[in-house]
């Protein structure tokens, strides 16, 4: 940065590319919010997930970058627009053309008075400008934190420090949000079978696309899970990648041969969280803390625990796209 | 005045178009995007604060709580999502009921 005061254009332009930025976040968030279309409300969202992997890198976070553009702009999208599809709504509201500043504020379907929107209004205005007052009042920045990770990162067996924050420091962390993801695909899993599978044959160029694309999607994961040690990258990355991998297959109309989609399919479910789980549960038996990795081996030890969480992860994204619980027997 | 201060207020300010949406709208589907935008600005002001030092490498901290953070939001969106559609079969439309807000 010191460097860069010696161009003072240069910050100049990066000064106006973060403005320029910031403002479209907000305006596609806006957009994304206030658009009378859900099917245009969700694109934008999909490009407004996309610009905040750009501002990730703009920030220096290029782990948190991948994962937004991965997960938050790429599976969400297709989770939302998916489920767009099975609600079949009549999506475009009545009023979208009445009065436009009622789009705007998005009060088109809203009974609203005018002395209780203004009421809202001042509650959010107070609410903005005291977080606003919290953010920028806030104590100079402690590195006590930092300082820790940086001190400790040989012993963590990995040289990414994101990846020694997730897989080693604050596995728990990591642990508890795998079961998560878990549950929540449980939680969908219980209100029952797939339902309405209406399904179209895919045209010639998403059939085209998916045979080049799906190799090289897989290729990819692996190396975000092999590269996620010593540079951005790692399970959650790697797994996202892949659970896009499957949700193309499923969006070509690949269903999982039925005899895989009972017991084998939720052993793979459960892999990562089971070997994450064994591999702490072991250690303590070996005398250790739980989850604590013996420095010689925890390198090898945070590899393993991630190549199977990258497989689970991978499978669940793509098993909570299906929306449903895959039927496992044969009806009779 | 620095730049990552100004993506924290633009974090805030997405948090609170998104919690006005999440009070506003009465489509679920809406609801479900709104609440995904405030997550995104709670992520943005995180990750903006994580990097207020000049120069220095950011802190990897922060950047761990948010990629937790994402694939937690999408894990709850999806379960948020089936049950929209459970509710559509079962009520026949996904809109909480006409209301005033009086």
């Amino acid at each position: 940065m010191e460097a860069m005061t010696s161009l003072p254009l240069m910050t100049l332009m990066q000064l106006l590319f973060d403005t320029l930025l910031g403002f479209a976040l907000l305006w596609l968030g806006w957009r994304a919010l206030a658009s009378p279309d859900l099917f245009q409300a969700i694109v934008l969202f999909i490009a407004f997930g996309l610009l905040m992997a750009i501002v990730w890198v703009r920030l220096d976070a290029p782990d948190v970058a991948l994962a937004e553009a991965a997960i938050g702009a790429g599976l969400t999208g297709a989770l939302l627009l998916t489920t767009l599809a099975r609600l079949e709504a009549k999506n475009r509201s009545k009023s979208a053309l009445e009065k436009k500043h009622k789009v705007w504020l998005m009060t088109e379907n809203v009974k609203l008075k005018t002395a209780s929107f203004l009421w809202l209004m001042v509650i959010l205005m107070l609410l903005v400008s005291g977080l606003v007052y919290a953010v920028l009042t806030l104590q100079e920045q402690t590195f006590e934190l930092q300082m820790l990770v940086s001190k400790n990162l040989e012993s963590s067996g990995v040289s990414n420090p994101v990846t020694a924050v997730l897989l080693n420091f604050r596995g728990y962390d990591t642990l508890l949000e795998m079961s998560v993801l878990l549950l929540a695909l449980l939680g969908v899993w219980s209100f029952g079978g797939i339902p309405k599978p209406h399904e179209s044959l895919p045209g010639p160029v998403l059939n085209m696309l998916s045979r080049l694309l799906i190799p090289l999607l897989i290729i990819v994961a692996g190396y975000f899970l092999w590269v996620g040690s010593d540079a951005p990258g790692g399970a959650f990355q790697g797994g996202s990648v892949l659970g896009a991998a499957g949700v193309l297959l499923l969006l070509v109309g690949w269903r999982l041969c039925i005899r895989f989609v009972g017991l084998p399919l939720r052993i793979i479910l459960v892999f990562g969280l089971g070997v994450f789980v064994s591999a702490a549960v072991v250690l303590i038996f070996l005398g250790r803390q739980f989850m604590e990795y013996p420095p010689s081996v925890a390198g090898a030890l945070i590899l393993l625990i991630e190549a199977a969480a990258t497989l689970s992860i991978g499978i669940t994204l793509a098993a909570l796209f299906l929306v449903g619980r895959p039927e496992f027997r044969r009806h009779k | 005045m620095n730049t990552l201060y100004l993506y924290t207020i633009v974090g805030v300010g997405l948090f609170t178009l998104g919690l006005y949406a999440l009070l506003i709208h009465s489509d679920l589907l809406r609801k479900i995007l709104a609440i995904n935008i405030m997550g995104s600005g709670v992520f943005l002001i995180l990750v903006a604060l994580a990097a207020r030092t000049q120069g220095a490498v950011p802190d990897p901290v922060p950047h761990a709580m948010v990629i937790t953070g994402i694939v937690v939001a999408v894990s709850a969106t999806a379960l948020a999502l089936a049950l929209v559609i459970r509710v559509r079969t079962k009520v026949g439309h996904a809109n909480l009921p006409e209301q005033s807000l009086e």
